[in-house]
């Protein structure tokens, strides 16, 4: 019963997104239930259906869960977006500096690595960096607020424009090779590369990027719950998050607290390096986030900021984002831009609950559920 | 030579400061009044398309002004009703408002003009290139007026700050708030509009590029206040502008300073602000805080 109180208001949240961004698509001039069968059947092919699904949920399970811990300590993350955007230079950065010899754009190899590393360690030290290079984005606007008591909004937001201003900034004087195009740094070695889960499983293909990554996002749904709700660190997340009044009083230091969940939550957000730059393009790529960030809001919101809810929203956003590329070729007058305005449908819904509130209360199927 | 490229200069601050001072005049209305608003971004983007493209059909920029207008404010009362009447998290929605507007131009314009998020080119003379300008800096001296000088000000600042005290006085908060967020969308809206018609002659997919959200860093580098803001925004104007004029002039030690490094300055500014380290800037006391009358 609790569970089903739980997924009730979400699933009216997207069900009425749903029939708004359909009424939409009539206003425009186009078939809503044509253009849902393109967004939504087309995720359900196997392979290109579920592997591109969940190739694109990945990112987002990982700025889902980054979004819904800070909430628990009663911050709002913005500024995941500045934070993978950090992890996945500095993880490209390790690729390069210890990678070894890679071929280049025109076909020739070359070696920019100071040292090449074996895989054994170049891996772990890449994943570790972006874990590291994002927690410590992460931590600033924790350390600004904790200390200078500013708002983690508006240093969210501020940090990142400044983020993607310098990645960028390195990227095109210092790591971009000369005579490419295209706004990217030099490849990562092959070292470490992460493997596609083609390889694994028969009947994936591996040029479908679906890669390892995808598998450490499931984990981290699972540590984020223990982190959560069976260790110390994770109480005083909550306490402070509930009432930080109450928390100080009961000798938690909640400065510490939005600190760390900050860091954490950064950290989270650096993931999508992972999967980004060691399991799909092999380099940094300026501007490759498609708003990851602050999708990861809406999936945090959806999810009600509980793991499995993030996975659950997760896989739906994954699959809007899979279909809104066949909604962009298939369809006559909507683009994939539709993904935007239901997702953009969907937050305010779960916003305003007190909408629904109203009319569903009475019932008592929506009692608030305490953070 | 010189004479002539600080005049150009002067000129152009003023051109680039124009769109971030209407809009941060517009956020701050809202604030004062108690109500977050970082949907400047969207605003300014619902106010740039409508203009655009009504512009264009209609062949007269005041009709594109005045339905840029009307778009801003249809928008900011879906963040006025989610955040005064559902008590929705004030950030939240705003991040939905910008999300909503990234997507409803793009997919207008693909249904309308078959383009990927753009409107066709208007003609040189349907633009409107100095008026916004003009009514920018004569709205500075509006706002300041209305805010320290008129009834509606006074009760506009009583419900940003201290809400039970101003509905014991019988000021209506919920409907004061209400017109404050709906001007604010009116005003984000003309400085969306003045970047369509006015500084361009269309609308391109995201044409603000965070011009919002440096509306909103001036905002809070002006300290919520009418004539510091209009300074912070001439501030943010001025970088802009320079990074522009000094590509491939100045070369302080023999290579120019690349563009990143001066388009961070509003936002690094903005966060030593914030932090106390220039003046304090402090918020209205109930910023975020959505008000519900004792029953």
């Amino acid at each position: 019963m609790k569970l089903l109180r739980e997924l009730f208001f979400p699933l009216v949240a997207v069900l009425a997104a749903f029939v708004l961004g359909g009424i939409f698509v009539w206003i425009i001039g186009d078939n809503p239930f044509e253009t849902y069968r393109l967004l939504i059947g087309s995720a359900f092919s196997w392979p290109d259906g579920i592997g591109y699904t969940l190739f694109y949920a990945t990112p987002l399970i990982f700025t889902g869960l980054a979004v819904a811990v800070a909430f628990r300590c009663g911050l709002l993350n913005i500024g995941a977006e500045g934070q993978l955007y950090v992890a996945a230079f500095a993880t490209a950065w390790v690729g390069i500096k210890f990678g070894g010899t890679v071929v280049d754009v025109f076909g020739t190899p070359v070696n920019y690595s100071w040292v090449t590393l074996p895989a054994v360690l170049l891996v772990p030290l890449a994943i570790v960096t972006a874990i590291v290079a994002g927690a410590a984005w992460g931590a600033i606007p924790g350390v600004l607020k904790a200390r200078f008591g500013s708002h983690e909004v508006i240093n969210t937001i501020m940090l990142n424009f400044i983020a993607i201003a310098l990645v960028s900034y390195f990227t095109q004087y210092h790591f971009k090779q000369a005579g490419d195009p295209i706004l990217q740094t030099v490849p990562v070695g092959a070292g470490v590369h992460l493997p596609r889960l083609g390889s694994f499983i028969p009947g994936l293909p591996t040029r479908i990027p679906l890669n390892l990554a995808f598998l450490f996002a499931l984990v981290a749904c699972v540590l984020v719950y223990i982190f959560l709700w069976r260790t110390k660190w994770g109480y005083a997340i909550r306490a402070t998050g509930a009432n930080p009044t109450a928390a100080e009083y009961g000798g938690i230091s909640t400065g510490k607290q939005i600190v760390l969940a900050m860091a954490v939550s950064g950290a989270l957000a650096g993931m999508v390096a992972v999967n980004e730059v060691l399991g799909y393009r092999y380099r940094y790529y300026d501007g490759f986030s498609a708003n990851y960030g602050f999708t990861g809001i809406a999936v945090a919101l959806l999810g009600r900021n509980h793991p499995v809810g993030v996975l659950l929203s997760a896989l739906l956003f994954g699959m809007l984002i899979r279909g809104g590329i066949f909604v962009d070729a298939f369809s006559g007058k909507v683009s994939k831009d539709l993904v935007e305005v239901l997702q953009a449908i969907v937050i305010l819904f779960v916003a305003c609950e007190a909408l629904f509130r109203g009319s569903f209360g009475r019932f008592g199927l929506l009692k608030r559920s305490k953070v | 030579m010189t004479e002539i490229f600080t005049i150009a200069l002067i000129f152009s601050t003023i051109r680039t400061a124009t769109p971030l001072l209407l809009a941060a005049l517009g956020g701050l209305y809202s604030e004062r009044a108690g109500v977050i608003n970082i949907a400047l971004e969207g605003l300014m983007l619902a106010g740039a398309f409508t203009a655009a493209a009504v512009t264009h059909y209609a062949g007269s920029p005041w009709a594109g002004l005045l339905a840029g207008i009307g778009a801003g404010v249809l928008v900011a009362a879906i963040h006025a009703v989610a955040c005064i009447r559902f008590n929705a998290d004030q950030v939240v929605s705003g991040t939905a408002i910008n999300i909503l507007m990234t997507g409803v131009p793009a997919m207008l314009s693909g249904a309308l003009f078959l383009s990927s998020g753009s409107t066709p080119q208007i003609p040189r003379d349907d633009l409107i290139p100095w008026t916004p300008v003009v009514l920018a800096l004569l709205l500075v001296g509006v706002t300041w007026y209305v805010l320290y000088r008129t009834p509606f000000g006074l009760r506009l600042r009583a419900v940003g700050e201290n809400p039970e005290a101003a509905d014991a006085a019988g000021v209506n908060v919920n409907g004061v708030r209400y017109s404050a967020v709906l001007l604010s969308g009116a005003l984000a809206a003309i400085g969306g509009a003045y970047l369509s018609i006015g500084q361009s002659s269309l609308f391109t997919r995201n044409m603000t590029s965070g011009r919002g959200f440096i509306a909103l860093a001036a905002l809070i580098f002006g300290k919520w206040r009418p004539v510091q803001t209009m300074l912070a925004c001439l501030l943010f104007g001025f970088t802009e502008a320079i990074s522009i004029q000094m590509q491939g002039v100045f070369k302080p030690w023999g290579e120019e300073i690349p563009v990143q490094f001066i388009s961070i300055v509003p936002y690094v500014l903005t966060i030593v602000v914030l932090a106390g380290f220039i003046g304090l800037s402090r918020a209205p006391r109930a910023l975020g805080i959505p008000y519900q009358k004792e029953k």
